[in-house]
């Protein structure tokens, strides 16, 4: 009798396991705080300040999020993932979103079972070297030894780039970007590879930035972007709208400082009356958020270029130009997909 | 009901049930961890399949002892790990093993500032976690040693630099059989003296320098073979080119810092074995050996030792089991062995983390149980014959 009880309770756990991960939304509401999962430190995307708060271009995503789906952007929880653990952090439930310039690859969102939500921010793999090397093209890097941080796309880009090239090289792989910084730094590498914005970051966190280089050659593709566990659409919508109405607000020329006085006001153009909640946007109620989520993104957070502009861009020590991250209007990659 | 209280107070069947009922729990245990696991999986959409092993693995090692290149597969750069895992331990291994017993007799010397200097070395190096030494081992090459391009040159044959040690690496050519042939000889010979000079000492009590006669042996027939063959190994020299040197012989910063490290660290546990194996002779065999007139070196080699052996072995594979699992520590300073190809790039590559860590576990599982086997093989060779 006992025994059959043991059983039916130990099927019963089983059964709860396995069905945790729906209404993901429902738990950050119930918690009051949004798990965000985001790098263990990289100048610009993810890095602590001088009174150890987290900032950056990832973490304000998190923000964002937080602002949208509890109003206060501060009710967030960070951890902190290495390319290696970020995946299994997030399957594991550790977070609602790894927003950690994560590439996009058929593999990581077919094969993983998560999904990308979308890009905030298009990247390339490029290779930084001291001025002194006197190289002047990746081409030239025969016989290399290379930095890499492991458990990211880099390691299979770098293979494809020097076997194309006939170039042999030797890989030295290193868990974070802090360390592979240090061996760079001791002369253990010639270069140091990953994700273009990654080296701008690491660039100008140096003591004498300028004696360092990033060569012209992009060699990847690489679409960075939010992930959220496969199976819960309510929860990887909100994610993906987020990311679009920062965008879109930049578009109609909604910023943190005018949004009010915006959403205060029965304006013109009406895509601007329904992202703000002035007019009804339909199907709002069914992503679970209120009419005001718009208003508290871009009021807390900011559109996207200013967020982009205070942790990456030129007034930063990254000074990374918009690029391809720009709005198709400016020529840049980003099409918003209407507010409608 | 009698009949099942009379199986309960009898002591035997008492122990049967009880024991029955700890081996169901166990296996209940273990089978809802199983199941538990599967249904995660489930709700994750993810399914348990090991056909990754033999997709391509598409990233590069930088050593390898097989021949690998990035089109081959998970499976095979797994090897090329294990085979690194293997190398390292096996460096490591011989290091603390010498280091350990010299340290460990040299404790006992009767010389106060020898004794004293081994006792600083054993405090110190087994009371600093492992992984600082490896990462202090590590920083001290990377930092201390010179760049390629000033790299110490000794005698334009041998270059140590930031990037690792050079050395120049024999190529062999026609006639080389020869030199195999002769050295092989050279052998068999060894072996045959060494048993004839036992049996002769057995039965006559004179003694040959059998060390030193080998050895000269071993030494002088294959470079007889070298000369009239006509010289058929020519030495790669590693030389700069482009960005380090190419060519010869190459041992990374990362091999180096990882043996040191751990040779280094495990020989202080040595060296405290080695110590409670020699004070765990009896003094009146010393004494003894000693009364009969022999010298120092051999009261250690042919009395002391022989016993203290019994004493050593059993702590020691311990000692070897735990370097060798240590070893996984080298993914800390990028050294590519098991953990970091199979356990760490693959398994990032394809996030199969279920899969690699069975496979990764299961490796060390079967390598610790490997060296155990052949020390215990070793332990009844060596272990007093009950008679």
């Amino acid at each position: 009798m006992k025994i059959k009880m043991l059983l039916a309770a130990a099927t019963a756990g089983v059964m709860f396991a396995g069905s945790t991960f729906a209404g993901t939304l429902d738990d950050v509401r119930a918690r009051g705080k949004l798990n965000c999962i985001i790098n263990t430190g990289l100048a610009g995307f993810a890095a602590p300040d001088d009174k150890g708060n987290w900032t950056g271009f990832d973490v304000d995503f998190c923000r964002a999020v937080a602002a949208a789906v509890l109003g206060d952007a501060d009710k967030v929880n960070y951890t902190t993932a290495t390319g290696k653990t970020r995946f299994t952090k997030l399957a594991a439930g550790e977070g609602e979103i790894l927003s950690r310039n994560t590439t996009w690859t058929f593999s990581r969102d077919v094969d993983l079972s998560q999904t990308f939500v979308g890009v905030s921010y298009y990247d390339g793999q490029g290779f930084m070297v001291p001025k002194s090397l006197g190289v002047k093209s990746a081409k030239e890097l025969d016989g290399a030894s290379v930095c890499i941080q492991t458990g990211t796309t880099t390691e299979l880009n770098l293979a494809e780039f020097f076997a194309g090239n006939n170039m042999k090289y030797n890989p030295v792989p290193i868990e974070t970007n802090a360390e592979a910084q240090e061996l760079y730094k001791a002369g253990r590498c010639d270069i140091y590879t990953t994700d273009a914005s990654g080296l701008y970051a690491t660039i100008s966190s140096f003591d004498n930035p300028g004696d360092h280089m990033v060569l012209p050659e992009i060699v990847s593709k690489e679409p960075l972007g939010p992930v959220v566990r496969h199976g819960d659409d309510q929860w990887a919508d909100i994610v993906a709208w987020t990311l679009r109405a920062m965008m879109a607000g930049e578009e109609l020329g909604i910023t943190s400082a005018n949004v009010k006085s915006l959403a205060g006001k029965d304006n013109k153009n009406k895509e601007i009356n329904r992202l703000l909640g002035k007019d009804p946007l339909q199907g709002i109620s069914k992503l679970g958020l209120s009419a005001d989520w718009a208003v508290n993104i871009i009021s807390q957070v900011g559109n996207y270029e200013e967020v982009f502009e205070r942790n990456l861009g030129m007034s930063t020590p990254l000074k990374i130009a918009r690029g391809m991250n720009q709005l198709y209007q400016d020529g840049g990659l980003f099409y918003i997909p209407p507010i409608k | 009901m009698s009949f099942l209280s009379n199986i309960w107070r009898n002591e035997k069947s008492r122990e049967i049930i009880l024991q029955i009922f700890v081996l169901f729990c166990i296996g209940w245990f273990l089978s809802w961890l199983i199941a538990n696991v599967d249904a995660n999986f489930k709700a994750l959409g993810k399914d348990i399949s090991f056909e990754f092993l033999f997709i391509p693995a598409g990233y590069d090692i930088n050593q390898y002892l097989i021949d690998y290149n990035n089109r081959d597969s998970h499976l095979r750069a797994g090897i090329v790990g294990l085979l690194n895992t293997g190398l390292v331990a096996f460096f490591g291994i011989i290091l603390a093993t010498f280091l350990g017993v010299f340290l460990g007799i040299v404790r006992l010397s009767k010389n106060w500032l020898a004794s004293k200097l081994a006792y600083w070395y054993i405090e110190f190096s087994r009371n600093v976690p492992i992984l600082l030494h490896i990462l202090l081992w590590h920083g001290i090459i990377i930092n201390t040693l010179p760049h390629p391009r000033q790299a110490l040159n000794l005698g334009d044959l041998t270059f140590l630099s930031n990037r690792g040690f050079y050395i120049p690496k024999p190529l062999t050519e026609n006639g080389i059989e020869l030199v195999y042939l002769f050295f092989v000889i050279a052998i068999i010979f060894s072996v045959l003296f060494f048993k004839y000079a036992r049996k002769k000492q057995d039965l006559t009590g004179v003694q040959y320098p059998v060390f030193w006669i080998n050895l000269s042996v071993i030494f002088l027939l294959p470079t007889i073979a070298f000369l009239i063959s006509g010289m058929p190994i020519t030495l790669e020299i590693p030389a700069l080119k482009g960005f380090n040197f190419r060519g010869g012989m190459h041992m990374s910063p990362e091999l180096a810092a990882l043996t040191f490290a751990l040779g280094i660290y495990t020989a202080a546990f040595i060296a405290e074995i080695v110590r409670a194996g020699i004070m765990a002779v009896d003094k009146g065999q010393r004494e003894a050996a000693e009364s009969i007139g022999l010298k120092p070196s051999k009261v250690m080699n042919l009395v002391i030792l022989p016993q203290a052996r019994r004493v050593i072995i059993p702590p020691l594979t311990s000692q070897y089991l735990n370097l060798t699992k240590n070893s996984s520590l080298a993914i800390a300073i990028g050294y590519m062995d098991l953990v970091a190809t199979l356990g760490g790039i693959s398994l990032n590559q394809t996030g199969r983390e279920m899969e690699t860590m069975i496979i990764v576990m299961l490796i060390y599982l079967s390598v610790s149980l490997s060296i155990s086997a052949f020390m215990n093989w070793y332990n009844n060779k060596a272990k007093l014959v009950g008679r």
